[in-house]
């Protein structure tokens, strides 16, 4: 069948929604910090659509497990399983008492699961959404909020086995614990950072995801995750060379009940401000460039 | 008061082959020193070439011309999916880019579920939300296939919603692709009276399209476009018409004026020779438009070879 235009006179049907107004201007001459402008204006649009990108990641989660009974709480289960497991074998192999370690264990590979879960995920923070970005004009933004949000569901799904250890052992850390709370918006900041570089190299070189892979599985070997930093004793000067390690500790030591060191602090920010710095150069330099690579 | 501004705009789409895009290749060339040759190698395929247009509210634009024109790739560029690689680009107005019948889909997820990101994308408040469910439920009629992932629906189906979603947004600048006309057979009348209020209703359309009766009745300018450049500019009927009979411009987009028409009308079935493989294109992971623009560097021009 033909098409057979000017038949204008069927009922006319009015679109419902009209969106707002906008204005798009795009020029391939941009200096360096019109180039940052707009990286920046990405970033806010992308904060205005904050209600997709909770959404998206969500979807993500309620995807992966549909059909399954227990849904996401079988991310708990193996959490609570694992830690159950390697508490008891390392706590012999260290000579180190359950009452002790368990509640460090616990809170270690809970937070390593959400820092290597996010790094993985993050190299296909824009990969992964290649349909999207070719079909519509969207903030890229969108797409490292929703890896954001899915890890930091992910994570809160590991949250009752820690608080399953601290019932069992009466390890309340008390009101210490509250200084968790800032040095998680740190990791929050640092998790977009993180998907706006790794997201941007991985779309433009393919090998990348397999080495974060690889270098991801050292870090887990060398940071203090299994084993506390004081069973190196003076052996352990390097470890402030560690990224990990001080973004690591100020997170577990208030939820043992602990302060972490002021330089410890220092460490944390001191690497999370090279990591923004480098992602935002990165993600002004490559952003109008990055639809060409998927 | 909605209006686009086009101003020389070129767009190169690099295609990273096989290794050529690979972290190895790159560092190895870089510490070999080779690295100059390296960029050298990388395949620039120039996607549109010094393209200028003015449109203002009321101006119905068409674009025509072959597969591998860069009608898409203009599309998407206007649409703010493509950054310019040189000129400019001002649109004023909300824009709805109905590119692909999928609109960035996800296929694993319900049809609501894909109704409600694009109600989110769109910004609208929840109660608006539930209205654009409504509209597109009752519109595309899927009855309870709307709650199972859209992977399962049959090809109409996904057709039936893509199209319902797209026509529920009333935008000042449509940008639109053939796709809408093509599959206009499987629609009930109702569609096309859906499609032409929302076309009526945008106060600038840009429509890319094979169709020429399409284009003749909704469009009151049109640009033919051939290997990225524009050919013809002007009023419908004019560049339809030069299109269709006219001579056909050579490799450097210049029309020759010395050849008889008398062989021009025989020109059409020589220039569809050489085509690209599209499965083997596609299995290397090369973006559609890149396909699009290798097929026109590979089609002949010339037609004056075939009669001595």
């Amino acid at each position: 069948m033909e098409y057979r235009p000017g038949t204008m006179d069927m009922p006319y049907e009015t679109a419902l929604l009209a969106p707002p107004p906008s204005r798009l201007e795009v020029d391939a001459k941009t200096s360096p910090l019109r180039r940052h402008a707009l990286a920046l204006r990405d970033i806010t649009d992308g904060l205005k659509l904050w209600r997709l990108g909770a959404t998206l990641g969500w979807l993500d989660i309620k995807l992966k497990y549909r059909g399954s009974v227990l849904g996401p709480f079988w991310l708990t289960i193996s959490t609570a399983v694992m830690i159950a497991a390697m508490g008891t074998l390392y706590s012999v192999l260290f000579h180190m008492e359950l009452h002790g370690y368990l509640p460090f264990l616990a809170l270690s590979l809970v937070s390593w699961n959400a820092i290597g879960g996010l790094v993985g995920d993050a190299c296909t923070t824009f990969t992964g959404a290649e349909g999207t970005i070719r079909a519509t004009r969207m903030p890229f933004s969108v797409h490292a909020m929703r890896v954001v949000v899915r890890t930091g569901i992910q994570l809160a799904h590991n949250f009752p086995v820690i608080l399953g250890v601290f019932a069992y052992f009466h390890t309340w850390p008390g009101l210490v614990a509250l200084r968790a709370i800032p040095a998680l918006g740190l990791w929050t900041v640092d998790a977009f950072a993180a998907c706006f570089l790794l997201g941007a190299l991985c779309a433009r070189f393919r090998d990348i995801p397999p080495i974060v892979g690889s270098i991801m599985q050292i870090a887990f070997f060398v940071t203090p995750i299994v084993w506390r930093p004081e069973q190196l004793g003076t052996k352990g000067w390097w470890l402030p060379l560690n990224p990990f390690d001080s973004l690591l500790e100020i997170v577990r030591a208030p939820m043992l009940g602990l302060h972490a060191g002021w330089h410890t602090y220092l460490y944390a920010i001191g690497y999370s401000a090279i990591l923004v710095l480098g992602s935002a150069t990165m993600f002004a330099r490559v952003r109008s460039r990055l639809a060409f690579w998927l | 008061m909605a209006f686009i501004e086009v101003t020389d705009l070129s767009v190169d789409f690099p295609l990273y082959h096989g290794s050529a895009r690979s972290l190895k290749k790159t560092v190895f060339a870089a510490a070999s020193g080779r690295l100059g040759k390296d960029n050298q190698h990388r395949v620039v395929v120039r996607a549109l070439r010094d393209i200028s247009f003015t449109l203002n509210s009321g101006d119905r634009l068409g674009l025509i011309g072959r597969n591998g024109a860069g009608k898409t790739t203009l599309l998407r560029t206007i649409g703010g999916i493509y950054e310019p690689t040189f000129g400019r680009i001002c649109v004023d107005g909300s824009i709805n880019t109905l590119l692909d019948p999928n609109l960035g889909m996800n296929p694993d997820l319900t049809g609501r579920e894909n109704i409600m990101l694009r109600g989110l994308y769109l910004g609208l408040p929840q109660g608006q939300i539930r209205q654009l469910e409504e509209d597109v439920q009752d519109f595309a009629e899927l009855g309870e296939f709307l709650d199972l992932p859209i992977r399962f629906y049959s090809s109409g189906m996904l057709i039936r919603l893509g199209f319902a979603l797209a026509t529920s947004i009333s935008p000042q600048v449509l940008l639109m692709d053939e796709w809408f006309m093509a599959g206009d057979a499987q629609f009930m009348s109702k569609a096309r009276g859906r499609l032409e209020s929302m076309v009526r209703g945008a106060e600038v359309l840009v429509l890319s399209s094979h169709l020429m009766a399409v284009v003749e009745a909704w469009c009151t300018r049109v640009i033919w476009m051939e290997r990225g450049r524009v050919i013809a500019d002007g009023p419908a009927k004019e560049v339809i018409n030069q299109y269709l009979h006219g001579p056909q411009p050579d490799e450097d987009g210049e029309i020759r004026p010395k050849v008889p028409p008398a062989k021009i009308e025989t020109a059409p079935k020589i220039e569809m020779a050489p085509t690209v493989d599209h499965a083997a294109v596609a299995h290397g992971d090369v973006e559609e438009e890149a396909v699009e623009a290798v097929e026109a560097l590979c089609a002949v021009a010339p037609p004056d070879d075939t009669e001595g």
